[in-house]
């Protein structure tokens, strides 16, 4: 039994930011704003920050196939040290996660090597590639949470809308990668003046629009629970709006890069800010900030995708894209709180709620009977980030060497410590 | 110190003042050049090595002449047939070659960027001898001086880039080094082979040559580079000659005593219609390549200089620190 008290208590569904108390027990919250029962532990939070841990929607872990880049456990470490609670995994693992045998020793391994919850998405078709459905059924059954091919956008609409009306029949949420396969090919940059400087292949931001408007077509069509994994660009905006108001069930994400990097931070040729898609125009930045703002894009996320220093070492056409984030996650989007004047309660929204409302998920909340998985930060304290440091297997971090505020304290999961920093040396 | 570059990576980099310094000296070994004498000793000691990772016959050999007649040891190595082949790096490549201590190394390399990476990676001096679509810094000074000694002036002039500018790390080189000079630039090709943004550099875009060429000084036409387009960019090669390619009927726009630049290898009946190629009295295509020696040896010797004085000036600050 757990009393945080002296605690600001960031609430993302109330909405509220106030100093109070908090009593967990069982692994669940029981009590808000009561005194300290007998038996209870209890913690001062030093008038800190409590919030409801992340859930962290799209998180790739190498295992099985990567284990050099990342594995189930050096994912969860750099999970507990970020304040991410509830690693979501995404399919494109090697095997891809596209049978239950797959997701079942996933779930197996991750259950026993890390401290954070793990839930698993699978792929929409048979390793990803776009020609044969999935076992929907069996993996919904297995614990997938949604359904992706990732990154691989289909060329082959068919397909696409078979799958997503089968996947409506069971109920199953779609993420889709807005992004048209064909103008996007072989582009690593956003085209604009800065890519032209730079001879870099780059793609339109058209591109992504019209990757969305095929899918909202597909998902008018079916009827199916829709999730955009990343929005980056203002163009796009006024369809995901359009879209929402015509009541489709869709959301959309963005990742933590775009909200606080431009493509003119690929400086010379810096192959850690190469990401899928590119990074886009400091207007489109500010434009998707203002987003978030209005909750027109539901969900942050890290799209941590570990990569070793071999495939980053390279020109930046060849280099890989992707970055890895969880330890960065609360530290980037504490940005958004001191730079761009968002409200923390707004944020978590984004970055817990939203995403656990979405996947069915019962954390990113600090109500009665919600999970005690929780993060303790102090949103001020400054640092310099030592991309070395970092407990990913993989540093690849566009953040390194970068002035940041924000630092996770400690993190709860179902009530249990997993991680405090007073055991790690500054 | 009018020059203060530790590599030559891209125009980007260089203050106008640097521009003119390497201009200045190129002409001393225009003169050397023209002599019956053709040996300096800027380089006397030095190694240069000139990796290729693709292929090039032209800029090599220029290089390898500059190097040569500076009284360097000059080193070819065609990466485009070597270790590459069997999977090692571009860094591991440059690791190597850097223990060999070479002093000056001259890379060309089909990725935007390649060469900048290579350059954090070794001691020595490094000079881009073209990266993917980004740069190639000795080619725009060429042709700058090729224009200084035509038109007796670098700024103030219209200058009409013409043709693939897309694919071209000459034209964007030339626009940036021409912008920095005071040059009024103007940019002329077809919609599919124009780089997005580029109205944002301070350059006028035309899609008619004619429009394009009406008045300018400086002709400058660029190959219609096919090996590096994925699928077509225009319908047709006789299309595109049509429309794009330089004729007398397309020049007769352009001022009487306009000049007509190329930077090779020239696409006859592409780009450029052969008689214009050959006029003496407008072509200054040969010329360029006689500069492009001259300016490779003029930006070897102040990289040569800068490096001596830095590793002198290491070389005393580890004396002061024992």
């Amino acid at each position: 039994m757990l009393w945080f008290h002296n605690a600001r208590l960031i609430d993302p569904e109330t909405g509220t930011d106030d100093i109070g108390t908090l009593l967990v027990k069982d692994g669940q919250i029981v009590e808000r704003d009561a005194p300290c029962p007998d038996g209870a532990q209890a913690v001062d939070c030093g008038g800190k920050c409590l919030a409801p841990g992340i859930v962290d929607m799209g998180v790739q872990v190498g295992e099985p196939g990567a284990q050099h880049k990342e594995s189930l456990r050096t994912a969860g470490l750099a999970a507990a040290r970020g304040g991410v609670t509830t690693i979501v995994m995404r399919p494109d693992t090697d095997p891809a996660i596209d049978t239950p045998e797959v997701l079942e020793y996933v779930t197996r391994r991750a259950t026993a090597r890390t401290p954070v919850n793990i839930r698993a998405m699978a792929a929409l078709t048979r390793g990803r590639e776009g020609r044969e459905m999935a076992e929907i059924g069996f993996l919904l059954d297995a614990g997938a949470v949604a359904f992706t091919d990732g990154d691989r956008v289909s060329t082959d609409t068919k397909v696409l809308s078979r799958c997503m009306a089968y996947a409506r029949g069971l109920g199953a949420l779609v993420i889709g990668h807005p992004q048209d396969p064909g103008l996007s090919r072989g582009a690593c940059a956003t085209s604009g003046k800065f890519a032209s400087l730079r001879g870099l292949p780059a793609v339109s931001p058209m591109a992504e629009r019209m990757g969305f408007d095929r899918d909202m077509g597909l998902v008018e069509m079916t009827g199916v629970r829709y999730h955009a994994d990343q929005v980056t660009c203002a163009r796009t905006l006024p369809a995901l709006e359009r879209a929402k108001a015509n009541g489709l069930d869709v959301t959309a994400g963005i990742s933590i890069h775009h909200l606080t990097l431009n493509e003119l931070d690929v400086g010379s040729y810096r192959s850690f800010f190469k990401f899928t898609p590119p990074l886009r125009s400091e207007d489109d930045r500010r434009a998707m900030v203002q987003a978030v703002a209005d909750g027109l894009i539901d969900v942050i996320c890290s799209m941590h995708t570990p990569q070793d220093e071999e495939s980053k070492r390279l020109p930046f056409e060849e280099a890989a894209s992707g970055a890895v984030g969880l330890e960065t996650l609360l530290p980037a989007a504490m940005r958004l709180y001191h730079s761009e004047g968002l409200p923390l309660p707004l944020i978590w929204r984004a970055l817990s709620l939203n995403p656990a409302k979405r996947l069915g998920l019962a954390g990113g909340r600090l109500a009665k009977g919600a999970p005690g998985d929780l993060v303790l930060f102090d949103p001020d304290a400054p640092f310099v980030l030592d991309r070395f440091k970092l407990a990913s297997k993989s540093k690849n971090t566009p953040y390194d060497g970068a002035r940041m505020e924000g630092r996770v304290l400690a993190t709860y999961v179902a009530g249990q410590c997993v991680f405090s920093a007073q055991e790690v040396p500054a | 110190m009018t020059f203060t570059q530790d590599h030559l990576l891209g125009i980007e980099h260089l203050h106008p003042v640097e521009i003119t310094t390497i201009l200045d000296l190129a002409e001393q070994y225009v003169a050397l050049n023209r002599s019956a004498e053709k040996h300096a000793r800027a380089l006397e000691g030095m190694t240069q090595i000139n990796m290729f990772f693709e292929n090039s016959t032209r800029t090599q050999a220029s290089f390898e002449l500059a190097g040569k007649r500076l009284g360097a040891d000059v080193m070819n190595m065609s990466v485009a047939q070597s270790s590459v082949k069997k999977g090692e790096t571009l860094i591991d490549t440059a690791l190597t070659l850097n223990a060999m201590h070479p002093d000056l190394l001259v890379v060309r390399h089909g990725s935007s960027g390649a060469v900048d990476l290579l350059a954090q990676k070794v001691t020595c001096a490094v000079l881009n001898a073209g990266d993917g679509k980004h740069e190639h810094p000795t080619q725009a000074l060429l042709d700058a001086l090729t224009i200084r000694r035509t038109k007796g002036r670098l700024h103030r002039l219209t200058v009409a880039i013409c043709g693939d500018i897309a694919h071209s790390r000459v034209a964007r080189s030339n626009l940036i080094l021409l912008g920095k000079m005071e040059n009024r630039v103007r940019l002329v090709g077809p919609g599919t082979l124009m780089p997005k943004g580029v109205e944002e550099f301070g350059v006028e875009v035309f899609d008619d040559m004619k429009a394009g060429l009406e008045g300018a000084d400086v002709v400058m036409m660029l190959r219609l580079q096919r090996e590096r387009m994925d699928g077509g960019f225009v319908p047709s090669e006789r299309e595109y000659f049509h429309r794009y390619g330089l004729d007398a009927e397309k020049l007769a726009y352009a001022k009487d005593d306009a000049i007509v630049m190329h930077p090779g290898p020239m696409n006859r009946g592409v780009e450029i219609d052969g008689a214009i190629a050959d006029d003496i009295n407008r072509s200054v295509i040969q010329e360029q390549v006689e500069m492009g020696v001259a300016v490779r040896m003029a930006a070897m010797d102040l990289l040569a200089q800068n490096l001596r004085r830095r590793r002198e000036r290491d070389r005393l600050r580890r004396i002061a620190d024992e």
